[in-house]
């Protein structure tokens, strides 16, 4: 009886492990996304039945108040702004993370002083793993909600004490693989873990986020496969296996867009870019337009592409530049969205904020595709986007930026640049984009000169029709 | 030892699956794909289970505990949000099919 419960539970399994591929299958286009999703519930659902059928589970009490607290914490967390989901992505990276390092710790002490020796290193990898995840993606949480200040901290000889600390750590859980009977060690290796976690994040800032954030879900998924490992359950190597890989390809197209090495993204060198920043930028003279201005131009145009950043999300422009696009579109205006990899806090943040103020999604354009578009474009209108769009990383060999692929919006016949101030971009670097006699400086809030723009084309400067 | 190997062979193809497979997903999703696939991991749920009920020792059921609550909370939050993300994304050409 008990063996036939058992391979009831590993077809099970099975079953979860199939509907776990097909729901990364189906995510790959937004008409089969949400069946995807479906999916990856109908899985999970299985998967945790079929564990409850165990037969080693004595006690349904702690089970229980697990699962309904986790689900009071989770149902709030599913529920957050759009806008904050940079932060609720780190954080639930953390809490992924603390599930793996409490189950490999709670491992090691079951067995303790007799840990087998590929048990052992495993098991080494596990709590490494996922206590420098919880602790990064916490920061990284920290950061993104500035609870934490965004600005990179650096010193002299970081990356020594970092990389020396995870070293220790590392070799730790070496001698720990010969000599098991050590909890103390065995504590000592996670603190040197959380430590690190904490030391890797310090010197990112917030343009590197999106890179930062795909690698913490690497390395959450990662650490979830060597769990698997220690339990001997193919499900959870399955499941951590996809979610490493995934967060490993979100790395790689992410350090590609910034044009970093892979290696840069492996160790975490991150936020270096801004050690070679400003120098002397002298007085140019900039081309200013009023809302007035900048909305009889756009109404005479045929193609405009909005090209959105970070500056967007943080003003909470979207749904004006909602207004924006039906107006335009409206008045037979072609307008279509140019969006970088990495425009925004995450892979893809953008595209949400925008779907999210109800743009179509077949409108939002990756670069590959609007970068060919550009020269038949007769505004290019950028809205709180900066180095993303500096000529300079193709032109200027000495920009600390110089490579990194661009949106090349200068190719269209009039630029627009929505900005606060003449301020340098995160990277601290100048934009030779703004001296440009093509260009337009709109200086003001995204949210409140866009309003400006939509009410000028909409009514006329507010007399209304 | 030798499950330890076969499970190194499923690791590493599950590995080029999820790399051919998320190869595939188009950027405009990579939000979601990051939270569906956040909530997938929590499938770790599965061990913080069977180490909160076995009761093999106090200090496991309550690591254990707090490691369901932690995974849940993912799991019950990835898949919420992912499906609220999802149906915001929306053709110019009328409605889904």
């Amino acid at each position: 009886m008990p063996i036939e419960a058992g391979i009831v539970i590993q077809i099970v399994y099975l079953v979860a492990a199939v509907l776990f591929v097909l729901a990364l299958k189906w995510m790959s286009s937004p008409g089969t996304a949400t069946r995807g999703v479906y999916a990856g519930e109908i899985g999970m659902l299985l998967a945790i039945i079929g564990t409850l059928l165990h037969h080693g589970i004595v006690d349904y009490k702690w089970v229980a108040i697990g699962l309904l607290l986790g689900t009071l914490i989770g149902v709030p967390l599913g529920r957050v702004q759009m806008t904050a989901v940079p932060q609720r992505t780190a954080l639930s990276h953390a809490f992924g993370a603390l599930c793996v390092t409490l189950v490999g710790a709670a491992e090691f002490f079951l067995n303790t002083p007799h840990v087998a020796k590929p048990l052992m290193g495993i098991l080494a990898l596990e709590v490494i793993l996922g206590s420098l995840t919880f602790t990064g993606s916490l920061m990284a949480a920290g950061k993104l909600q500035e609870i934490l200040p965004q600005r990179p901290i650096s010193y002299k000889g970081q990356n020594l004490v970092n990389l020396g600390t995870l070293a220790i750590a590392i070799a730790i859980g070496i001698y720990l693989i010969y000599h098991p009977g050590q909890p103390v060690l065995f504590l000592v290796m996670i603190a040197l873990g959380l430590i690190f976690g904490v030391a890797m994040i310090i010197p990112i800032g917030g343009a590197d986020m999106p890179t930062v954030i795909s690698l913490l879900n690497s390395y959450a998924g990662l650490s979830a496969a060597a769990m698997g490992f220690v339990l001997d359950s193919k499900l959870l190597i399955i499941a951590g296996a996809l979610d490493g890989s995934s967060g490993f390809i979100l790395s790689v197209i992410m350090s590609k867009a910034m044009n970093r090495s892979f290696t840069n993204v492996l160790f975490g060198a991150f936020g270096q870019v801004q050690a070679a920043a400003a120098g002397t930028t002298e007085e140019r003279p900039v081309r200013s337009a009023t809302p007035e201005e900048a909305a009889s131009i756009l109404a005479a145009a045929n193609k405009v592409v909005i090209v959105p950043g970070y500056g967007m999300a943080v003003a909470q422009a979207q749904h004006k530049i909602r207004e924006l696009f039906d107006t335009l579109t409206k008045r037979g205006v072609e307008v279509s969205f140019g969006i970088h990899p990495v425009a925004g806090r995450m892979p893809g943040h953008m595209n949400v904020l925008l779907a999210e103020a109800d743009i179509p999604y077949d409108k939002l354009l990756d670069m590959d595709e609007v970068n060919g578009e550009f020269s038949q474009t007769d505004v290019a209108l950028i809205i709180g986007a900066n180095d993303v769009t500096n000529p300079a990383a193709r032109t200027d060999a000495a920009s600390p930026i110089y490579g990194m692929p661009i949106l090349d919006v200068d190719k269209a016949r009039t630029v627009m640049v929505i900005k606060r101030g003449m301020s340098p971009g995160f990277a601290g670097i100048d934009n030779p984009l703004y001296y440009l006699n093509k260009t337009l400086m709109l200086f003001g809030d995204a949210k409140a000169f866009t309003g400006e723009v939509v009410r000028e084309l909409t009514g006329g400067g507010g007399h209304g029709r | 030892m030798s499950d330890l190997i076969s499970n190194l062979y499923i690791f590493v193809l599950a590995g080029f699956l999820g790399f051919e497979v998320i190869r595939r997903v188009s950027p405009l999703l990579h939000t979601p794909l990051m939270s569906l696939t956040n909530a997938m991991a929590a499938i770790a749920v599965v061990g913080a289970i069977l180490l909160a009920g076995e009761r093999k020792s106090d200090l496991a059921t309550v690591l254990g505990t707090i490691a369901v609550v932690a995974a849940t909370s993912n799991i019950v939050g990835g898949f919420l949000i992912t499906q609220r993300m999802l149906k915001m994304f929306k053709t110019s050409r009328g409605p889904k099919r």
